[in-house]
């Protein structure tokens, strides 16, 4: 999974009908220390999370695993909202 | 496989509920004479590793086999703790 900030949200109006009434959040990838690193990505909430969250994105085949989105077509759901990131000294 | 020092831990309250009681980890993926090597990720963890210790972990669904039968929504999952490692070149 990889660590993320949201910056915003995607509203789609034609898309496939399994992807209709799921919230789609775009976000920035980050590395433990808060610095943004890769390119955006659009992601399927499943937690209710926010803009300005640092949330928890599982991606590939396994976003299909988080609740609700079986059969969904997703390659990026989010499945958690961060409270604290602990990093040992020195890395 | 890969293979990774563990670095940090994650709190996170509001998740997916299949990953409640599950461990979440911050790896820096190294190379074969240990320095980094790529992002670093979190993962799982189904071999009860801590900070520090360094792993090896898979990529893609296979993360949630350790917890099956379970779905759980992890790509990335600690599956052993290693004791030392030779590279002989």
């Amino acid at each position: 999974m990889i660590l993320a900030r949201i910056v915003g949200t995607v509203v789609a109006t034609r898309k496939d009908p399994r992807l209709v009434s799921n919230k789609l959040l775009v976000a920035r990838p980050m590395d433990p220390h808060g610095k943004a690193e890769g390119s955006y990505l659009v992601a399927v909430d499943t937690v209710d999370a926010g803009v300005g969250e640092t949330v928890l994105i599982v991606s590939g085949s396994s976003a299909r695993m988080a609740a609700g989105m079986k059969d969904c077509p997703v390659d990026a759901a989010i499945v958690g909202i961060i409270d604290t990131i602990e990093v040992a000294t020195g890395d | 496989m890969q293979l990774a020092r563990v670095i940090g831990d994650i709190v996170a309250t509001c998740k997916d509920e299949n990953l409640n009681g599950l461990k979440l980890l911050v790896l820096q993926p190294i190379a074969a004479d240990g320095s980094a090597s790529g992002r670093t990720l979190v993962a799982v963890d189904a071999a009860g590793a801590g900070i520090g210790e360094t792993v090896f972990f898979v990529r893609g669904k296979e993360a949630s086999f350790p917890f099956y039968p379970i779905e759980v929504p992890a790509d990335a999952g600690i599956v052993g703790i290693v004791d030392h490692w030779d590279i002989e070149a």
